[in-house]
């Protein structure tokens, strides 16, 4: 019976033409990888690679001085020390934008997974995502409107306190926080959303009929199987802030400047394409070595 | 005292009623279980018992106290889901430990009171594992060690096995049982599957569109049943149809048949039912109801043998046989079926 199967498999694997041999794993892997991953290269690495080539120049390789190649860009935060406080301040800056949006955005995407009546979930949705269609110029200088001395913000507040006086904060490091958390918290909203949405509610309500309340469901439910989205917020979050330059500029005025306005300021103002390659470079280095300083606290998030 | 009792709950969605004037006694440490076909309303009841639904009208109380207005955490409610419901975050011994936290155990005495629920499913040693690291029989163990680690004042189950195989949901109905006995616990069980309905359970219940259309020990509901509804959902029958006359009813082809209990008065229009199991092929004349009728249909099962038959006038009746003596009997032959006037009853349409 058995060996009858067999000697048939075998006769038609001979006889019939049409019978081919399965396409192996890996190359199936790779041509589905191909498009993304050339495109990366092209797109991407090249650009950055081309940068990092820059970075070493004496000066930018568009003018006629000669280049020389020189590790002097690298040696700026010990030539300049005032960068450090500017760095210092960024990642600041980072900490405290990261954090907001981690609490603003964790809570919206809770009220969000949780909203059941008729379309509201939709709704929310796209009230939660207009920033993200909005002009990033348009949504900073409207901030400006509001927060500026007799602005909109002061209107409100001197109609219900008459005598509390101007409480603008336009060009303070508040201003600049409050423009960078208004930026990115769609992207916090969603990651977490995206975690929170696949708890099964039946987990949240078996929490519940244990005599779990709101606040310890939502700190020993949902705030642990939601780390993993609040982490891959953090991280789209903290990182282009690191580097912002529009917020900084815009809402911070004088002490508005970064590490993003900083390195802007190489490309743009100074023509010294390789000291702003350098700080970018430098920048990277150390927001990647904050991410491995906590990536033990990273991977027990994202694997619990 | 730990009964539940339910006083003309009702609950719509929109205009749609799903529960309409609900009134019902769980008594202490009964088991009974909600059956009913798939949007009867079983579900709705449960949560509106566990305050995960506030009914539109009506009074929930556990142990004599009111708690329609008491929150899900207040009710010391255990309760049982079909999809386990296990924190995938926690360990075995931190999900069963999570209910006895919220009543400020900690520590020793609750790592005590965890081993033994564990114990008491026969999981000890597995207090260190991951939920994702158990099987689905042994998911379902944890939280019933979770469930019943808290001592609750009732325990609610919603078709909690539905999603085993049938071997292990047998096991799991064994367990069960005895883990409620032992407790002494009031239960309610949600189900669709009527044999685990009449296996486990002291009490039936039966929902329809809503309602409760009968409830009582699975014999009386099966033996006795009140409606149509209640006799075709709970196992099979033959309905027959006729004229109430001097205390028997008249076919439409003249046959007089008797019936237990109590039958509208003389001239109204009744509906009786009876079991085809109780139904057999009478060989000389006995005592009881006759009807003659022709075979049509012979589903021979081995063991068990159905026959669909029809009268005269054309009405369908089915017997059940045991097949006893190898003996079949062959399609379109015509005899005598005989049953006794007590499997007999009148049923509301
Ligand atoms: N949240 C809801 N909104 C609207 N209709 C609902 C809701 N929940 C249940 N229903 C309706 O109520 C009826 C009873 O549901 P359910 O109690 O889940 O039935 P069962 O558990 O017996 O299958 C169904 O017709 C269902 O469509
Ligand atoms: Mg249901």
């Amino acid at each position: 019976m058995r060996s009858d199967a067999i000697l048939n498999d075998a006769a038609r694997g001979s006889s019939d033409p049409r019978q081919r041999r399965p396409i192996p794993a890996w190359v199936a892997t790779t041509a589905l990888l191909l498009p993304t991953y050339g495109w990366l290269t092209l797109a991407v690495l090249l650009p950055l690679l081309t940068m990092f080539v820059f970075s070493f120049m004496s000066a930018t390789p568009m003018g006629k001085t000669p280049i020389v190649f020189t590790l002097k860009h690298y040696r700026a935060f010990i030539d300049q020390p005032y960068l450090i406080n500017i760095a210092w301040t960024s990642l600041v800056i980072g900490f405290w934008t990261t954090l907001l949006c981690a609490v603003f955005g964790f809570l919206a995407a809770v009220a969000l997974a949780r909203a059941t009546v008729g379309r509201m979930r939709e709704t929310l949705l796209v009230l939660l995502l207009l920033p993200f269609w909005t002009n990033g110029l348009v949504r900073v200088f409207s901030w400006t409107m509001v927060l500026r001395e007799n602005g909109f913000l002061d209107g409100v507040v001197d109609m219900v306190l008459p005598d509390i006086g101007s409480i603008s904060f336009l060009y303070t490091r508040y201003a600049v926080v409050l423009g960078l958390v208004h930026g990115y918290l769609p992207y916090m909203i969603l990651t977490c959303y995206i975690a929170l949405s696949t708890i099964d509610d039946a987990i949240i309500e078996a929490a519940a009929s244990l005599g779990a309340r709101w606040w310890t469901i939502l700190l020993r439910i949902l705030l642990p199987l939601a780390a993993p989205g609040l982490i891959s917020g953090a991280v789209l979050t903290f990182v282009p802030v690191i580097g912002s330059f529009m917020e900084p500029r815009i809402l911070g005025g004088k002490v508005g400047v970064t590490m993003g306005t900083v390195i802007e300021d190489q490309f743009t103002q100074a023509f010294n394409w390789p000291l702003g390659a350098a700080l970018s470079f430098t920048l990277l280095a150390v927001v990647l070595a904050i991410f491995a300083t906590f990536s033990g606290v990273l991977r027990r998030g994202t694997t619990a | 005292m730990t009964n539940v009792n339910v006083n003309s709950v009702a609950k719509t969605y929109g205009t749609t009623p799903v529960l309409t004037d609900i009134s019902t006694d769980f008594p202490e440490g009964s088991f009974t279980s909600l059956l009913g076909p798939s949007g009867s309303g079983k579900t709705t009841l449960l949560r509106i018992i566990a305050g995960f639904i506030r009914p539109d009208e009506g009074i929930v109380s556990i142990g004599g106290r009111d708690v329609t207005h008491v929150p899900v955490w207040g009710r010391n409610i255990g309760m049982m889901f079909q999809s386990y419901a296990l924190f995938p975050h926690m360990t075995i011994a931190q999900n069963v430990a999570f209910g006895l936290g919220r009543r400020g155990i900690h520590g020793a005495e609750a790592r005590k009171q965890v081993d033994a629920a564990l114990e008491m499913v026969h999981l000890p040693g597995f207090a260190d594992r991951m939920p994702k690291q158990l099987s689905g029989g042994q998911q379902q163990r944890v939280a019933l060690a979770r469930a019943m680690v808290i001592k609750p004042s009732v325990l609610l189950l919603d078709e909690p096995l539905s999603a085993l195989d049938r071997r292990l949901r047998q096991e799991m109905q064994v367990e069960l049982l005895r883990i409620q006995r032992e407790s002494g616990l009031t239960t309610i069980f949600v189900t669709h599957d009527q044999e685990e309905a009449l296996t486990l359970s002291d009490k039936v219940a039966i929902l329809d569109k809503g309602r409760i259309v009968q409830i009582g020990d699975p014999e009386t509901v099966y033996e006795k049943p009140l409606t149509r509804f209640a006799a075709e959902f709970l196992g099979d029958s033959n309905f027959l149809k006729g004229k109430v006359e001097s205390g028997a009813v008249r076919l439409a082809d003249g046959t007089v048949v008797h019936a237990a209990g109590t039958l509208p008065a003389d001239g109204a229009q009744a509906t009786l039912a009876v079991r085809p199991e109780k139904m057999f092929v009478a060989k000389d004349p006995s005592p009881g109801n006759r009807l003659t009728a022709r075979i049509t249909t012979v589903i021979y099962a081995g063991q068990a043998l159905s026959y669909i038959l029809e009268t005269a006038d054309g009405m369908q009746v089915k017997l059940f046989a045991q097949n006893r003596d190898g003996n079949v009997l062959k399609q379109g032959e015509t005899v005598v079926l005989g049953w006794s006037a007590d499997h007999t009853v009148a049923v509301a349409d």
